[in-house]
């Protein structure tokens, strides 16, 4: 029963992680008595359990998941909206508006095709299809702003320990932030000059985000940036 | 070019509009600012002429094949040029593969008019038997990543790649051909350059972005040639130009023509 | 016709050893669009290979209610081979696809996406022997750059019988004038052939040896493919303070 990497290293799909009994956390697989890594990422041994903290990864819908997304089509009582994960979401009328049912109800009048919305999924149907809502605080249809985007595996790193990061940049940047799980940011800023910094620290966070230091290097360029800005 | 199934993002081209309302760009640019633009010639050996282009984001890679074969019926004593476009599946989620669409098509005809308006080849001299046997010119644009201007890149892929191209040496002898092994510049007489530009709001803004092409009210794209005259013209897109808009065009084309042809020499390291 | 080509005894038309495989470059997450890709070279040959997904796919009635749908397609460009080739898709680039597909089923984990779609799209834009395994090679990667989970990596190798001599990775002269050409794709830790094929006359033993040939080089490209994968992230903090 042993590990076979170091804590942190580097490993691929089928690196030998464990041989032996132990739990197994996310993105390993088990095959007759060792455990594998699924995903390309850093293993980790801590809390008693094996698992691979993914650098690559799609986004993966969980129930509860905060999500920008733009609306694809209409269709009979549901509009179907984009997230960027494996099936498109689908959004029932009943989670769009919260009034009884009336049969004079123009769809495109309330979202249409073309529309970006900031959603909750509220629950996944039999066949993994999304099931979001627009019901809520800080939901609805987006009338301002634009959408960044940031490998959904890297989003944590944006929000940081208990919002550490994020609350940093709003902090710095005055701007208001929305960040999606399914790696779509929405920003709106007063200035240009504040959205473009954000832009930045996103791109930096995209690049560094395996390296630790993480959170004191952006906000050192956060400083330099807003130098150059005055 | 609207994202592919014409759907256009409301917000997207809200954001964009109200930016180039303040004379900005979304990534930063000026509205008369390139992006970064790379080419590199010689990148393919089984070709006999080849060029990469990198345009920002966009990526294009030109190949040029020299061939032998019978001419066009109505044209038997010239020489053949043909210019191809693929819209790879890899260069953009929505692309689909399959047989070309018409927005490869018209790529592949406007970046061969430029070629053709300009002469860049002697066609008579590309006859080798005259109704019997010419060289062929293939080029073939190959689209791997999109994210905007395909045009430009594409044409400056091209005039690079037969820029740098040869062809195969034959010998003529009672009317058929000899191959002898060596090989000779293809000798392009002529350098032309397509500039785009769209319109936003009031705004001509040049080298568009994918996000830019999906909001644009039209596109326009001037070639132009060395000595200054104007080649080939192309608008697309469903709003109007003004007589202003016409001559603030191609003033910018001017300019920034003259700019980018310096980039056709490519960059020595293939 | 062919000219055959005079070589050294123990040597190769290209100067090669027997066993010795073309120089082979890889480098991941090249094409900005696509949700991972890989670029290759393998000798002359240039591959791109652009991956999405998992995706909905369309027509939705050609899912599958259990497991994600894997589409590969291998297309030549034009002007990858000589003479020029018409883009439209032939006969062998279907088969190509096909292949493609079943060399790297086996390592992917379909049965978490239901009712999706992985697309694999290989372009070749030169061409000189060995395109499928190229193709499989730079396909790999381009999973893995895309997050998608895999059992394994699938490397790619071809052996072969050219002058009755057994070789490895064959070239394209090789291929054309050679006696048998047996590509190999291969998951490497769990020790799986996941494609094989046969082209040509060998005997049993014959055969056996060119695929312990062909699998000894798919572990050598296996070692290039990790590196390729891990080049990625490979700045250090201080490379990293500007």
């Amino acid at each position: 029963m042993s590990a076979l990497c170091e804590n942190r290293a580097l490993v691929v799909p089928g690196d030998v992680l464990y041989e032996g009994r132990i739990r197994t956390g996310e993105n390993t697989y088990r095959n007759q008595g060792k455990v594998s890594a699924t995903r390309v990422g850093l293993v980790d041994y801590g809390r008693g359990m094996v698992s691979v903290i993914a650098l690559e990864a799609g986004f993966s819908p969980l129930v509860g998941d905060l999500v920008v997304g733009n609306v694809t089509d209409i269709e009979l009582g549901q509009w179907l909206v984009n997230i960027d994960a494996p099936s498109e979401a689908v959004l029932n009328i009943p989670d769009a508006i919260d009034a009884p049912f009336r049969s004079d109800i123009v769809m495109p009048e309330i979202l249409d095709v073309g529309d970006t919305l900031v959603a909750k999924i509220v629950d996944m149907d039999r066949r993994r299809t999304p099931i979001i809502s627009i019901l809520g605080k800080g939901l609805g249809k987006v009338e301002e702003g634009f959408i960044k985007r940031l490998t959904p595996s890297k989003i944590p790193r944006l929000i940081g320990k208990k919002g550490s990061m994020v609350n940093m940049i709003l902090k710095e940047t005055g701007c208001n932030i929305v960040i999606g799980q399914n790696g779509r940011i929405l920003i709106q800023g007063k200035t240009r000059e504040q959205e473009m910094m954000v832009v930045r620290v996103i791109d930096k966070i995209e690049r560094e985000a395996h390296i630790s230091g993480l959170t004191n290097r952006v906000q050192e360029y956060l400083r330099k940036l807003k130098e150059e800005n005055n | 070019m609207a994202s592919r199934g014409g759907i256009v993002s409301r917000l997207k081209r809200k954001k964009i509009q109200e930016v180039v309302a303040e004379g900005k760009r979304m990534d930063g640019r000026g509205l008369e600012d390139y992006r970064e633009f790379v080419v590199k010639t010689g990148v393919m050996e089984k070709s006999e002429g080849s060029a990469e282009v990198k345009l920002g984001k966009t990526w294009v890679v030109a190949g040029v094949k020299v061939g032998v074969g019978t001419p066009f019926e109505d044209t038997p004593e010239m020489g053949v040029l043909m210019c191809n476009a693929e819209f790879t599946p890899v260069a953009h989620p929505t692309f689909e593969p399959g047989p070309p669409d018409e927005e490869s098509i018209e790529l592949a005809r406007v970046v061969d008019r430029g070629l053709r308006s300009a002469e860049i080849l002697d066609f008579k001299k590309l006859a080798l038997v005259p109704g019997k046997l010419v060289y062929l010119v293939h080029v073939d644009l190959y689209v791997l990543n999109y994210d905007g201007n395909l045009i430009d890149a594409s044409a400056l892929a091209a005039i690079a790649a037969l820029k740098t191209a040869v062809k195969p040496v034959h010998k003529v002898k009672e009317g058929e051909i000899e191959a002898t092994g060596k090989k000779e510049s293809l000798e392009v007489l002529k350098e032309p350059v397509a500039v785009t530009m769209v319109k936003i709001g009031d705004s001509l803004i040049v080298d568009p972005s994918a996000d830019e092409e999906e909001v644009m009210d039209l596109r326009l794209t001037i070639t132009l040639e060395k000595d200054g005259s104007i080649c080939t013209i192309q608008k697309s897109g469903s709003e109007g130009l003004t007589m202003e808009d016409i001559q603030k065009a191609v003033k910018i084309a001017s300019e920034k023509a003259a700019e980018n042809r310096k980039l056709i020499a490519g960059k020595a390291d293939a | 016709m062919s000219k055959r080509k005079k070589k050294t005894k123990e040597k190769r038309f290209d100067g090669r050893e027997p066993n010795e495989i073309r120089p082979i470059k890889i480098e991941s997450g090249v094409l900005p669009n696509a949700d991972g890709s890989a670029y290759i070279e393998m000798g002359k040959n240039k591959v791109v290979v652009g991956v999405f997904g998992p995706r909905e796919m369309h027509p939705k009635r050609l899912s599958k209610p259990n497991m994600a749908t894997l589409r590969c397609r291998y297309h030549m460009a034009p002007f990858s081979v000589d003479p020029r080739r018409s883009p439209a898709p032939s006969r062998r680039d279907n088969e190509i696809s096909m292949v493609m597909r079943y060399a790297l089923e086996p390592a992917v984990f379909l049965e978490r996406y239901p009712r999706s779609a992985i697309d694999v799209y290989a372009e070749v834009l030169e061409a000189d022997g060995g395109t499928r395994t190229a193709s499989i090679n730079a396909a790999t990667v381009a999973l893995v750059d895309a997050g998608i989970p895999m059992r394994d990596l699938v490397s790619s190798c071809a052996a072969g019988k050219i002058d009755d001599m057994l070789v490895l990775d064959l070239g394209d002269y090789e291929d054309k004038e050679g006696q048998a050409d047996v590509p190999v794709a291969y998951m490497p830790k769990l020790g799986k052939v996941t494609l094989l094929q046969m082209d040509g006359v060998l005997s049993p033993d014959e055969f056996e040896k060119c695929v312990s040939l062909a699998i000894d080089g798919c572990n050598r490209i296996y070692e290039i493919q990790r590196e390729a994968l891990k080049k990625k992230y490979g700045l250090t903090e201080e490379e990293v303070k500007e």
